[in-house]
């Protein structure tokens, strides 16, 4: 009889080695996979993971790619990590990330071709306002008539590509583009392209923002007042009202402060990687940021460190992909099975095994 | 007879069809929040329960036969999620998404040598009798088998919840499993059986679409129904026959925004287009403001026995 | 023994690995959706299958599907030039300015942009004239239909849409006066389900011949199902719909260029240029137009498609008139080609307006 007891502090030791366990596991079920597939399994597993890191060929590039991937994959975890904290569900991050790259846009866009300094700073801004209010839709509704935040939220991410499909072939169509859709290319406009702030290290402002709102959650949720009514909400919602937490400021602060963050992610990402609003500008990054921030167990640095992980699958998929020709589904299904591992091995942090005897 | 250019019997005719997919999906999932467990992996459970019913319907020129193997498909996937969620306790939310990945990725695999191929279908019924009867015969008595069935299957559901013993102990763990477990009910072998309904209901919905709606299998089929699935179990506020209508509805807007723009009326099309999901919102609104969305106390809370 | 098996494999790879670097070049592609999506990718890949049949071992091809646009695609694209990538496709019109970007990084290596109108050394762009086709199928559709209703399933109201829109209704008023269309846009690519959902508003319109520009297979089997009702498959052939619905198709055949281009960079004489071929060139292809068109009309077709290919007819032939009732080609007069890449009018007789 196995028998599992609920451990009173998670173990240190199992918080670190539980991943790596995982990592293996996907690499021996990924491997019998890919063999099945008639693909070299060790070859591509080391394609995955070893090559956009150290491979003297790619490794100079991926390096700093990884961070471009990885960094609004932090800055939407980092703002959903808070609000699921306190047992406050926002998955409409991808449609708060579309407002986010609109608004930043429409500002650059407004001003075009206007040189000045501030015109970044109030991208910056709009960007996060984008975002922000994007997200109060769920959040008033929430607080003023108890709906489901889960379920507007997702409805307004399909409204928001509604909105990004309209304005990339209207509002904010590039009037020097014969006509096709998609509007102005930022990295041409000095004024607004968010650039790398040194050269080929990948540090463009979205990644730097993503560190620090990585240390910023941290302090939050270890030293501040807030980031205790934040987990008292989640844990004991009860004791929380008791104790004179209002709920219906805590449901703006998570839900605004996740909608501007990822609003900002999409800033930075149509100012500079991306370049220009289009159709399908969005690419998923509010729905992957849902599973970094569970890879990332909801605290900042696992966030952190799950964000570089799932952007190292990406990449080296990509180079998987491209070497051995292996099928895009396989690399879905290979992250889909490093998740489902990583989640099932987080058993041993919070609980202890017994083997015999049940109580 | 007609209103805006629109006929309302073929409109109606077409929404059922329409809302099939998304109705047996959402009936599966209502199921399984009501056990008290929130399963977000609803789209891979569709695409998976799609591209083996087109395999097996393929190979056995029998539609009937890939219904059914498409609900054991998603059945049997459902398992790692049950699996993962009641027995490793892990997060619910997160496990939900991973499971659409497997899914997604698994389906296309499996699904890349029937590409391009064409499926046997089914046939409408034009049940005797009521389907010669004026306007309703066709509005709603000549549809294939599986408009019947998933009405049928929600029909049970509603009977099984309400009436039965077996209902009584299913919505008592999803209310309170620890007192559930007090009364000596099996929490997680019911929350499990209730997984596996819910994955078998994806599955027949996801068979819809590559059977009946589309006959053919294509990469990444469902293109969202799962999702919007997952929204209806909501909006129905977890009632069974609330459930059909809200999938109806959706079903309905989607269909009729689309016809509005077959004949030619003169809404802006980007509007139009946004409405089935602005409708949505503005209905959840309108049920939340009178109150209690009747939500199962323990949803999305995991259970541990010695707590 | 699994372990045995998979370090056999990896043995075998690594073996065959070092014995595939004998190509003389390597050409790479970049595709916007699954290369299964039965549609425009799968076609493109098509075409990148055509250039291993044609060159055997001297080249050597590598691909990435699902490559959403923007910075993915960069990367993508940089990361293919960084593995010794000699010539890169990229198949999506979102995918311009990336290429353009990683073209200045790589001048070595060859870029081919499909769609698109950005160009630079070396960076050529294709695209193919999908309008003549449409000319072909507005022929049949406007001889076919019965209730003079044609119903149009449109993806995004963006150029290349709208002249296929134009085209199709041009040749089918021409056939038949009394002819209207019904134009459903469906703000998507590939969405199976709200596609079959289209079709059957348009049919439920009365509209007997349904032309398509979205990529899946569901508005043929609607129509199927509704019975009289004639389709044609978009991008790909769909044969498997034929006779009925689907009476005949357009499809993409980039087969023949891409060996061409890739020939060139053999030879050392490729150069930057823009090509955008039509039924001529055979970039676009009518597919076999099935037993349900009676012959007589089936000839007219024809020798309509054989008049675009020779370049003795063009789709775009005055007189015609923008909807408004303004002027836009005098007799005889025909559409140069920078205003049909950027076309955002319908012409005159189209109801609706175009959604911005």
């Amino acid at each position: 009889m196995i028998h599992f007891e609920k451990r009173l502090n998670p173990s240190r030791i199992t918080t670190v080695v539980t991943p790596i366990i995982a990592v293996i596991l996907t690499m021996i079920a990924g491997g019998i996979m890919f063999a099945a597939l008639g693909k070299p399994p060790l070859e591509a597993i080391r394609i995955i993971f070893w090559d956009p890191l150290f491979d003297p060929n790619f490794a100079s590039y991926s390096r700093p790619q990884l961070l471009v991937k990885a960094g609004p994959l932090i800055l939407i975890a980092i703002g959903l990590s808070i609000g699921f904290k306190a047992g406050i569900w926002n998955i409409g991050a991808e449609g708060q990330y579309i407002m986010g790259a609109v608004f930043g846009a429409a500002v650059a866009l407004a001003a075009y071709p206007a040189d000045s300094v501030l015109l970044f700073p109030a991208m910056v801004v709009s960007g996060a306002c984008g975002g922000w209010l994007w997200a109060m839709i769920p959040a008033i509704l929430r607080t003023k008539f108890n709906t489901n935040e889960i379920l507007v939220s997702l409805m307004l991410v399909y409204v928001a590509e509604s909105i990004l499909a309209s304005v990339a072939q209207g509002l904010l169509k590039n009037p020097e583009g014969y006509g096709f859709p998609g509007s102005r290319n930022l990295q041409q406009y000095p004024s607004a392209f968010n650039a790398e702030v040194i050269a080929n290290s990948g540090m463009h402002w979205g990644v730097i923002s993503a560190f620090i709102a990585v240390i910023c959650a941290y302090v939050m949720m270890t030293r501040h007042i807030r980031g205790f009514e934040v987990r008292l909400m989640g844990e004991a919602p009860k004791a929380a009202r008791f104790s004179g937490t209002s709920t219906t400021r805590l449901v703006v602060f998570c839900l605004g402060i996740s909608g501007a963050l990822a609003g900002l992610a999409g800033m930075f990402e149509v100012s500079g990687p991306s370049g220009q609003i289009t159709i399908d500008f969005n690419s998923g990054y509010g729905f992957t940021a849902i599973i970094v921030a569970f890879l990332g167990r909801l605290h900042p640095i696992g966030i952190l460190l799950a964000g570089l992980l799932m952007a190292l699958t990406y990449i080296g998929g990509e180079l998987a992909q491209l070497m051995l020709g292996l099928p895009g589904a396989s690399i879905q299904l290979f992250q889909g099975m490093l998740l489902l591992f990583l989640l099932a091995t987080d058993i041993f942090t919070n609980y202890r095994i017994r083997i015999g005897g049940a109580k | 007879m007609d209103f805006l250019g629109i006929n309302p019997v073929l409109l109606i005719a077409s929404l059922m069809v329409s809302a099939t997919p998304i109705l047996l999906a959402a009936i599966g999932e209502t199921v399984v929040e009501k056990s008290g467990v929130l399963n977000l992996g609803v789209e891979g459970m569709m695409i998976v329960g799609a591209v083996v019913g087109f395999i097996t319907a393929v190979n056995t020129e029998n539609p009937a036969i890939g219904f059914v193997t498409a609900a054991i498909a998603g059945a049997l996937l459902s398992t790692i999620f049950a699996t993962l969620v009641l027995h490793l306790k892990s997060n619910q939310v997160a496990t939900g998404l991973g499971l659409t990945l497997v899914g997604l990725g698994i389906s296309a695999l499996l699904g890349k040598p029937y590409e391009g191929i064409k499926s046997p279908t089914l046939q409408s019924l034009d049940i005797p009798i009521l389907a010669d009867i004026p306007i309703f015969g066709r509005m709603l008595f000549s549809h294939d088998a599986m408009v019947y069935v998933s009405i049928l299957i929600v029909g049970l559901v509603w009977y099984t919840l309400k009436y039965t013993r077996a209902g009584l102990v299913l919505r008592a763990v999803g209310e309170n499993h620890d007192a559930a477990h007090a009364l000596g009910y099996k929490v997680i072998r019911i929350r499990f059986l209730a997984i596996m309904f819910g994955g078998a209901c994806s599955g027949l919905g996801g068979a819809y679409i590559s059977l009946v709606r589309v006959p053919q299998w294509t990469e990444g089929m469902t293109a969202g129904a799962g999702w919007i699935a997952l929204a209806i179990v909501v909006f129905a506020s977890w009632k069974p026959w609330r459930t059909l209508i809200g999938a109806y509805l959706f079903g309905g807007i989607t269909v009729l925004q689309l016809n509005l723009q077959a004949a030619g009326v003169a809404i802006p099309v980007e509007y139009l287009s946004m409405s089935p999901f602005l409708i949505t919102i503005a209905v959840l609104v309108i049920i939340s403001a009178r109150g209690n969305q009747g939500a199962p106390a323990s949803l999305g809370r995991p259970f541990h026995a010695s707590n | 023994m699994k372990l045995k098996s998979i370090l056999t494999s990896a043995i075998a790879a690594v073996a065959l690995g070092t014995a595939a670097i004998a190509a003389d070049i390597k050409v790479g592609f970049v595709y916007v959706g699954p290369v299964g999506d039965g549609g425009w990718t799968y076609e493109h890949d098509q075409g990148r299958k055509a250039v291993v049949e044609a060159f055997g071992d001297r080249v050597e091809t590598i691909y990435q599907e699902n490559v959403p646009e923007g910075a993915d695609s960069e990367r993508v694209m940089t990361q293919m030039a960084l593995q010794g990538a000699d010539l890169i496709f990229t198949t999506s019109f979102g995918y311009m300015d990336p290429t353009i970007n990683v073209a200045k990084k790589f001048p070595n290596v060859k870029f081919e942009h499909a769609t698109g109108y950005k160009r630079a050394d070396n960076v050529s762009t294709y695209s193919a004239r999908f309008y003549e086709g449409r000319a072909v199928q507005g022929h049949i559709a406007g001889k076919m239909t019965k209730t003079n209703k044609i119903g149009y399933i449109g993806s995004f109201p963006i150029p290349e849409v709208i002249r296929g829109i134009n085209s199709a209704y041009i040749h089918a008023k021409k056939v038949n006066p009394d002819v209207e269309f019904n134009i459903v846009w469906a703000y998507t690519w590939f969405d199976p389900a709200k596609e079959a959902d289209a079709a059957n508003a348009l049919i439920e319109q009365g509209c007997d011949v349904v032309l398509q520009h979205t990529d899946s297979t569901a508005p043929q089997a609607a129509a199927e199902k509704a019975g009289n009702v004639i389709t044609f498959g978009q991008a790909s052939d769909m044969a498997e719909f034929g006779p009925l619905p689907r009476v005949s198709s357009i499809i993409d055949d980039w087969g023949p260029y891409y060996v061409a281009r890739t020939q060139a960079v053999l030879d050392g004489t490729w150069t930057s240029m823009d090509t955008w071929d039509g039924i001529g060139p055979g970039m676009v292809k009518i597919g076999e137009i099935s037993s349900a068109v009676p012959a007589d009309i089936k000839a007219e077709a024809e020798a309509l498609r054989d008049a675009l290919g020779s370049g003795e007819y063009h789709a775009f032939t005055g007189p015609l008139n923008k909807q408004d009732g303004t002027p836009w080609l005098a007799a005889g007069e025909t559409a140069d080609d920078g205003t049909l890449a950027g076309m955002n009018f319908y012409v005159e007789g189209l109801t609706g307006t175009i959604p911005q």
